[in-house]
């Protein structure tokens, strides 16, 4: 480590003191071979990969938290959601993955990913993650594609891991912009979240992997309350907005993820179904995703329906839903509460608190506020099978990348490696690009630091959780959010485009009293940018493709013949606009697409 | 309120940089008074309940505590990390405890890479 840190990073500062009254920023100017945005779980994955590969390479992680326990899996994860057991392959697998994302998917991208989580799962078990085993020694079953883990500790694990490799972490960094030149993505530069600084980041290759976005939406709990979500409230979309800002191809931002939660906490339900055997049942003890979605599987049906479902019963009177845990043993409740420990402890306290036990009542369910992500949904940078972006020199994984849903943790993993070998591949054919321009330097530093300006030079503007605030009830009202039972029409829409546009033009009064708050400006400023793309791609794709996720009341049939097609966009920083595309949707898994199996 | 930080209890992990909530929070809620020079949390509201700083601190000084709108008063949950497992207190309401203990991390393994 210390030989790569003298050796390799090439430091120069210069100071921007301008009319700083309290502070001027400096840059911080850093070089590398392979930058990567996000040390979560598909930037830790990529890391390791790409020194594994050549092991002389400068792999530089630039991370918004401390790598340790940053991102989705700060708390813990409980399971492994995609795995190849035995008697599948990775043609059954797309062809779920298919199915579960009602017919439309990048078959390509899910191929390619499921051909590497087991190695994937099997290396990250070596680095000490423990793993349930049956008494067979094999791994333990949660679920056709599901295996249950002791995960508390996972982050922890990964990130040792990318560190050991030898891997450069630079934590409280958050990612601004793509540094370009002569078209091409040439680095990144980042806010230094305790030093104020800017960061100039110059890379031969970028790996963006930074999560999605939470907080586009009004969440379900607001007030005290109002970070008990379910994705973390730290992934803003600025993996997103840098590849915007910078022309990049976006795909699928209108495949809105919708959770189905523990109502109130907010707590994952998969331990419950997938692990406890739970069904879901209405107010009046009906088993409705039985009786009204048989064709689709039942309570088997298709993450988007599993949500749907529940939301219809309560939109026509038949609420609260339930997951029906009354069957569960107390072992069994104990075996529960101690499976959420290891990913989603507040849930355990939460009924601790409220005296529930869930062996004697039923667990209400609720959908969560919409997430844009590509992890579960399809949200992200259009790629190509090698994860390589429309950018020339830049790359997706995880959450960030799009067209292949179905991912979680592993094919998070799986893609980060995946993104890293291509990066190690084209590197002979991607020049160290030139010094980064002053010019540009200081116009992003000056963006950059606005908000702390004005608090300095004005004293009162808008405060980021206000913006913040006013973006999601738009959201919320206008383009389809738990207010409206997730239902949209294209004159809500129209609405929301209009709002949207008038605080895209409040973006100049936003005040940063301090150097967090100037981090929440950044986020706000990012997560505005991202929902006006969702509203452009809600706004076109004209029938309703994933109920729940995407219900249009003016389109309200799937239509193949139409749209079986992916809505892309591209966002042109001159003019403001994000222009829609097209692209086709091809199969390359035989089969019929709306079946589970062959 | 997610977090309560015992100030009394707090000695800002003296001896390092950063004491280790400041250094590990993943929303950057938390930093160090600097009057008093112990840990605070910028907003209580922003917290996501992730229980990192609870965990880490030393000096058991954090506590998690679920917004009111969400949950009844008095119910704990502690966490004491060891290297390789975890172990928790739940206390209900009523003074009921129940214990529960994880395993978080076996030995690394040769790697069967193909």
């Amino acid at each position: 480590m210390d030989i790569i840190l003298t050796d390799i990073v090439k430091k120069s500062s210069t100071t921007l003191g301008r009319d700083m009254a309290e502070e001027s920023f400096s840059i911080e100017a850093l070089d590398t071979d392979l930058l990567i945005i996000g040390g979560g779980t598909a930037g830790c994955l990529a890391a390791v990969e790409a020194r594994e590969r050549a092991p002389g390479l400068r792999v530089t992680i630039m991370e918004k938290a401390h790598i340790d326990r940053s991102g989705c899996l700060s708390a813990g994860m409980n399971a492994i959601n995609a795995y190849i057991h035995p008697g599948e392959t990775p043609e059954s697998f797309t062809r779920y993955v298919r199915f579960d994302a009602l017919g439309l998917v990048r078959e390509d991208l899910v191929l390619s990913q499921a051909r590497e989580i087991n190695d994937v799962v099997r290396r990250v078990e070596g680095w000490g993650l423990p793993i349930k085993k049956d008494e067979q020694g094999n791994y333990l079953r949660r679920g056709r594609w599901n295996v249950s883990i002791n995960g508390e500790y996972l982050k922890p694990i990964i990130a040792q891991a990318a560190r050991d490799a030898g891997a450069q972490v630079i934590n409280r960094v958050a990612a601004t912009n793509l540094m370009m030149k002569d078209g091409r993505v040439a680095g990144a530069y980042g806010l230094g979240v305790r030093d104020s600084k800017l960061y100039a980041i110059r890379a031969r290759a970028t790996i963006v992997a930074t999560g999605g976005a939470s907080g586009i939406y009004k969440p379900n709990n607001d007030g005290s309350a109002h970070h008990k979500m379910w994705y973390s409230p730290f992934n803003t979309g600025a993996g997103y907005t840098l590849g915007l800002r910078a022309g990049a191809e976006m795909t699928s931002f209108e495949m809105r993820f919708i959770a189905l939660r523990v109502k109130d906490i907010i707590a994952p339900t998969g331990t419950l179904a997938l692990g406890f055997g739970a069904p879901q049942v209405n107010a009046k003890g009906e088993r409705f995703m039985a009786q009204r979605f048989a064709d689709w599987g039942g309570d088997g049906s298709p993450t988007p329906l599993r949500v749907y479902g529940p939301v219809q019963e309560v939109k026509e009177g038949r609420g609260p839903c339930y997951l029906d845990t009354r069957h569960l043993t107390p072992e069994q409740v104990r075996n529960l509460k101690a499976a959420y420990l290891d990913m989603y402890p507040s849930i355990v306290l939460y009924w601790a608190a409220n005296g529930i036990d869930p062996s004697k009542e039923a667990v209400e369910i609720s959908g969560t506020e919409p997430y844009i992500m590509g992890g579960h949904c399809q949200a992200g940078y259009w790629i190509d099978v090698g994860r390589r972006t429309t950018l020339p020199g830049l790359y997706a994984a995880g959450d960030v990348a799009g067209g292949a849903p179905y991912k979680f943790i592993s094919g998070c993993w799986a893609e980060g490696v995946i993104a890293a070998r291509s990066a190690v591949n084209d590197l002979p054919s991607l020049a160290t690009p030139p010094n980064p321009d002053k010019a540009q330097m200081e116009a992003e530093g000056e963006r950059i630091f606005a908000p702390r300006r004005r608090f300095q030079e004005v004293g009162e503007g808008v405060a980021p959780s206000e913006m913040e605030e006013r973006l999601q009830k738009v959201m919320d009202e206008y383009a389809g959010g738990v207010s409206t039972f997730y239902e949209m029409n294209a004159e809500r829409l129209e609405v929301a485009r209009h709002h949207l546009q008038r605080l895209e033009g409040q973006v100049k009064y936003l005040m940063a009293r301090n150097p967090h708050q100037l981090l929440q400006a950044q986020e706000v400023i990012d997560r505005l940018l991202v929902a006006r793309a969702v509203v452009e791609h809600l706004v076109h794709r004209k029938e309703t493709r994933w109920p729940g996720y995407q219900t249009r009341l003016d389109y309200p049939q799937r239509d193949d013949e139409r749209w079986l097609k992916f809505v892309n966009s591209i966002y042109d920083g001159e003019t403001g606009e994000v222009r829609i595309l097209e692209r086709p949707y091809q199969q390359f898994v035989s089969g019929d697409r709306y079946k589970p199996k062959e | 309120m997610t977090v309560l930080i015992d100030k009394k209890k707090c000695n800002s992990c003296k001896g390092l940089p950063e004491p280790r909530c400041v250094q590990n929070c993943p929303g950057d809620l938390l930093s160090l008074g600097s009057e008093d020079g112990k840990a605070f949390i910028w907003d209580a509201r922003d917290c996501w309940d992730c229980m990192t700083c609870v965990k880490l601190c030393p000096r058991r000084a954090i506590t998690t505590k679920l917004p009111y709108v969400l949950a009844d008063y008095k119910a704990t949950l502690v966490p004491i990390a060891g290297k390789t497992s975890i172990r928790w207190t739940l206390t209900d309401k009523e003074g009921q405890v129940e214990q529960f203990e994880s395993v978080t991390l076996q030995p690394k393994k040769k790697e069967a890479r193909p």
